[in-house]
């Protein structure tokens, strides 16, 4: 690497400087948040007891993990959220498959997937206590109902969109229905399966805290309740 | 001699809701081991759809089409198809590409792995070989699709303007490439084109189709001073222009017709 030239080196030289300048600002930013924050606290331009500042949040939380609280819901919402989150990339494979398999199916379904995604599952979460009972499934069935049918249609558009000619070619090298599958749709579909994974873990999360909020003992969800209904730092 | 392939009244129509469209009428044609065949027509005249029949990926409404052994040849023909376009996926490496036909039919031996190694150096893809397809020039992109044809060892190669999708300089390397390599390995061949240039400098015969419902409007054997000229060769001869105003005047006299 001894005969980069002078010209080369400068680029080098200037891109690394951008990349530390945009670390610098990204963490600088979020600084200066934080201490806009604890000042206007402190200087009683906004009222602590309904806004909070990051030092009493800090106190707060240093509190519970001493107590070992902190820990103990995040694990609790954790395990819900990732076995949630499991079930949902499981299912909507699966049934983005059966989809993909059968135009008649997913003729028949399709509307009725519309309707399911764009249902307001928040307000589903009370009935699934009443359908479920007061336990972890009622959570998971939270995380996974708000997530699940925005993936299955996600992944079978996806699915549809594959090109006619690469399927032809795997017929035309001898290859039947599976191999279209094996070796066209699904080594094809890994970045859209991986991108919607992104999406998922998140929506599960908000759909654990909303099953938490109404059915459990522990959890970021159940914090957040128990926190607004004593009006306390916990 | 027996025919490798030999389609008999073929006729062959696409249903949608609207309207019944008919494509092929009345096809019949015979290829012989060792031929050339180029298959010229306007365009959308349904010559892409006589290539699906013949690879049995469509079904002809009528008429009948013999491969191999039911002509009363010795042994059964595998058909080779090579599509317009490369289809390489994207994340296969090229070697994973050239073999993709032999682990959809399960023939992923050694001696076939051999094979196509050997061909991916013969065609100078050799240095590639752990490369992906998008670090590959269009040219090189096509040979790879026609070592995953060849690997499977097709007796009969069905070519659909596989040179269409490339420039004009790197399309008459390659085809004359890929045409002498055809025509060495002594298999049988098929070339759609709309390109008159193309099939009179590649071809040993050429079917000229009617516009649709298409059938086999002239059927003309092209010979040139010597059978071993190159198809950049046969350009450059005084018989191509003769032939390329005769098939010019076939496609374009039927539509005088209409």
């Amino acid at each position: 690497m001894n005969n980069i030239s002078e010209t080369q080196r400068i680029y080098l030289s200037h891109a690394r400087r951008k990349k530390v300048l945009i670390h610098l600002l990204r963490i600088g930013l979020l600084v200066a948040i934080l201490v806009f924050w604890e000042v206007s606290a402190r200087l009683g331009w906004i009222d602590d007891f309904i806004f909070s500042s990051p030092s009493l949040i800090g106190a707060c939380a240093l509190d519970m993990i001493r107590d070992g609280l902190l820990q103990m819901h995040l694990m609790a919402t954790l395990k819900v959220t990732i076995l949630s989150f499991l079930l949902v990339t499981l299912l909507s494979i699966v049934s983005a498959l059966l989809l993909w398999m059968s135009r008649t199916i997913s003729s028949i379904l399709e509307p009725y997937l519309v309707v399911l995604n764009s249902l307001p599952k928040s307000a589903l979460a009370p009935l699934l206590i009443v359908w479920l009972g007061n336990n972890q499934a009622t959570i998971v069935v939270a995380g996974v109902s708000v997530a699940i049918f925005g993936s299955i249609m996600t992944l079978y558009t996806n699915f549809c969109e594959i090109d006619p000619e690469k399927v032809k070619l795997i017929y035309t090298l001898g290859g039947t229905r599976l191999s279209v599958l094996t070796k066209l749709l699904l080594p094809g579909s890994v970045p859209i399966i991986i991108s919607n994974m992104k999406v998922n873990i998140g929506l599960c999360l908000i759909g654990i805290v909303i099953g938490e909020m109404i059915s459990s003992k522990a959890g970021l969800g159940y914090l957040i309740i128990y926190g607004t209904q004593v009006l306390s730092r916990v | 001699m027996e025919p490798v392939l030999s389609l008999k009244n073929i006729s062959y129509a696409y249903h949608t809701a609207q309207a019944e469209t008919p494509v092929l009428s009345d096809i019949s044609l015979d290829v012989f081991q060792g031929e050339f065949i180029s298959i010229v027509g306007p365009s959308g005249c349904g010559k892409s759809t006589l290539l699906s029949i013949i690879n049995g990926l469509l079904k002809p409404d009528e008429g009948t089409l013999l491969l191999g052994e039911n002509t009363g040849g010795d042994s059964p023909v595998k058909v080779g198809y090579m599509l317009q376009r490369d289809q390489l996926f994207e994340w296969r490496t090229i070697w994973q590409n050239a073999i993709l036909g032999l682990e959809i039919t399960h023939q992923l031996n050694e001696k076939n792995m051999k094979k196509t190694m050997e061909r991916l150096k013969f065609y100078d893809l050799y240095d590639f070989k752990d490369s992906y397809p998008s670090q590959l020039s269009g040219g090189m992109r096509q040979r790879v699709a026609l070592v995953r044809t060849l690997a499977l060892e097709p007796q009969l190669l069905l070519l659909d303007e596989p040179f269409s999708a490339l420039d004009y300089q790197t399309r008459l390397m390659v085809s004359d490439d890929i045409c002498m390599l055809i025509k060495k390995e002594k298999r049988t061949a098929l070339l759609v084109t709309h390109d008159l240039s193309e099939a009179i400098s590649t071809a040993d015969r050429i079917l000229v189709l009617s516009k649709r419902p298409a059938g086999i409007k002239a059927d003309i054997p092209i010979q040139f001073e010597t059978a071993d000229l190159s198809p950049l060769e046969r350009r450059n001869s005084p018989l191509f222009s003769a032939y390329f105003n005769k098939i010019w005047k076939e496609l374009i006299g039927h539509e005088q017709h209409q």
